[in-house]
């Protein structure tokens, strides 16, 4: 009796199951769709014909195959002297992350750091409160003079309190305190076990801070926007707002021929530099981005 | 007793001296900090003076509240607080529990390489930098070549329009940060789903449970501690929208509903050069802030045993 029960429940639950299980996939396949078709549009729209774009034709499929964006685009200088602009900020940028960041996320998982709590609240605090833009505007361009400089892109907004929270929760739960107490009797003191100890053990890590870091610098406009003045030093992020929001193609193509044709040119112009600008992310993306989950993950593990 | 104070007090001498080399690491960052965090959070005491350049930060003469006066009794106070808020609740009520669902999903699927597949295709969109994903919003929107209208133009829909109807800004700018970041949001609800111990599904499939009972019963009470944490989060910053986004989408025309705190100060202050007062409306919203934060915390303290500090 209790077996058949069992049984017949086990029969109800599977036609239950496949039913959820058909819901679920169903789901999972249309938020794929969701997810990827913008971006599969960008890139079709990018080699059509724009007026086939225009009247609504090209939806699905590439029609009309054209390089003329692209080709248009590997003209404009601005664009490429903000990628070369952007590669620089992005690469020395991440470079001074790293070296401020990781080193304060170690010592604060030590447990024998006189004044650890102190130290942890001054690097914490300003996560929930801050000066604000002006004061920080104001501090920056009056007392440091750093307006228009390469060092304002790369410097004053280098320790980041989040980065530290969750490279520290690394070194708190995957450094023990034997092997730093091992180092010691042996002779080894604080700074050669931070980097020939430490550092070699804390490869994912420095992965981690490194691909962050390197994204949001390639991602960012604001910093830029606030502090840049002349634009053979603007990031790609400004000179792709100049082409996207500001409409700057669409006005200086504007001379002779139909208005409404330049402006279906302007937008061909528009996707293939999307394509251009956010090419060298989603190509490497998918090979990093266990990297980036571990970080979230590690970041989890603190709340 | 006096010989134990004073050891005591040599011994956390000796301490900080045999760890100096600690402290020598944490210098760069420690002088980084000061200049241009610190200084800037004593620069808010320009939003009680009256602010010039010439005078400098200590030399300019004090105005009091003045400035807060001001932008109380300005039309631009209720209407950015209303926009931040709309824009702010709506975007928590949306973006919120989006994660949780697609982690529960995700947390049901079998086919390894499909979980996958899912997974990396709705992260992707998180990874489009903020001028981008605007400059795709305003593309994809446009009346006269947009992909959206001439979609909803299949179905007999007619959007006209979007950008420019000041009521549709909350909902594009909402609809469309949920699209970019609830993959990505999601991550963490996965990576506790996956710690639940196995153990629990086993003894509920003896008990006779079906993958729905199994979902609601022990995946979603597994991730109530980390929903309660994110929710403070979130909560604490419902007066700060992000400034990025909502000053690209802006235009003419959509600015009765677009006109947020972050983006009225910083009109103010660069580009009317209104420095105090600029400064005043950014402490106020600071402040507002960070006593939001420290209530939740407590309220999430009182009601259980889950919190930030």
């Amino acid at each position: 009796m209790a077996q058949q029960a069992l049984h017949s429940n086990h029969v109800k639950n599977l036609k239950s199951d496949k039913v959820f299980d058909f819901v679920i996939y169903t789901l999972a396949a249309l938020m794929v769709i969701v997810s990827l078709y913008p971006m599969y549009f960008i890139v079709i729209a990018s080699i059509s014909d724009p007026n086939l774009v225009a009247r609504g034709d090209i939806l699905f499929w590439p029609k009309g195959l054209t390089l003329d964006g692209y080709k248009h685009l590997s003209t404009m200088s601005s664009l490429w002297v903000g990628y070369g602009n952007t590669i620089a900020y992005t690469f020395v940028g991440t470079l001074i992350m790293l070296a401020v960041n990781i080193p304060v996320a170690y010592v604060l998982s030590r447990r024998d750091l006189v004044g650890r709590g102190l130290f942890t609240l001054f690097f914490i605090f300003p996560m929930f409160f801050g000066g604000g833009l002006i004061p920080t505007f104001i501090i920056l361009n009056n007392t440091f003079n750093m307006l228009d400089t390469f060092t304002v892109m790369v410097l004053p907004f280098s320790v980041i309190s989040y980065y530290i929270v969750v490279a520290r929760t690394f070194f708190d739960t995957s450094m023990p305190k034997e092997l730093w107490d091992a180092a010691q009797i042996d002779g080894c003191g604080n700074l050669r076990y931070f980097f020939t100890i430490v550092l070699p053990l804390s490869k994912a890590i420095i992965a981690v801070i490194a691909l962050w870091a390197a994204v949001g610098h390639w991602n960012s406009y604001f910093n830029a926007m606030i502090y840049m003045r002349s634009p053979e030093k603007f990031p790609l992020q400004l000179v792709m707002r100049n082409i996207l929001i500001n409409n700057e193609m669409a006005a200086t193509a504007m001379t002779g021929s139909a208005a409404a044709e330049l402006n279906r040119k302007a937008n061909l112009i528009k996707y293939c530099a999307i394509v251009v600008s956010s090419l060298p992310i989603m190509t490497m993306y998918p090979f990093v981005q266990k990297y980036f989950n571990q970080g979230v993950m590690i970041g989890a593990l603190k709340g | 007793m006096a010989q134990t104070r004073s050891l005591g007090e040599s011994s956390t001498w000796a301490r900080i001296k045999r760890n100096w080399g600690l402290y020598l690491l944490m210098l760069p960052a420690i002088i980084i900090f000061i200049c241009f965090t610190y200084m800037p959070m004593y620069g808010v005491v320009i939003a009680f003076k009256n602010f010039k350049p010439a005078q400098g930060i200590m030399g300019s003469a004090w105005a009091g509240f003045k400035y807060f006066e001001r932008y109380f009794s300005s039309y631009m106070f209720g209407n950015t607080i209303k926009n931040t808020l709309i824009i702010s609740i709506y975007t928590i009520l949306v973006t919120f529990p989006l994660p949780v669902f697609l982690a529960l999903m995700c947390n049901q699927m079998y086919a390894k390489r499909f979980k996958k597949f899912f997974q990396v295709s709705t992260y992707l969109p998180h990874f489009i930098s903020t001028v981008v994903m605007c400059g795709m919003i305003i593309l994809f929107l446009s009346p006269s070549s947009g992909v959206i209208p001439k979609l909803c133009g299949l179905v007999g829909i007619q959007t006209g329009d979007l950008m420019g109807k000041a009521e549709a800004f909350s909902s594009i700018y909402v609809w469309t940060e949920a699209w970019q970041h609830v993959g990505w949001d999601s991550i963490m609800y996965i990576a506790a789903l996956s710690s639940v111990d196995p153990c629990l599904y086993e003894a509920a499939v003896v008990d006779g449970a079906n993958k729905w009972q199994k979902m609601r019963f022990i995946d979603i009470p597994m991730l109530l501690p980390t929903m309660v944490t994110l929710f403070i989060l979130r909560t604490g910053s419902v007066m700060s929208v992000g400034f990025e986004k909502v000053y690209l989408l802006q235009n003419d025309l959509n600015i009765a509903s677009s006109e947020i705190i972050s983006t009225y100060l910083y009109k103010m202050g660069l580009q009317s050069n209104q420095y105090s007062y600029s400064a005043a409306i950014g402490l106020f919203n600071n402040v507002v802030n960070f006593i939001l934060l420290l209530s939740v915390n407590q309220i999430a303290k009182k009601m259980g045993d889950t919190s930030l500090f």
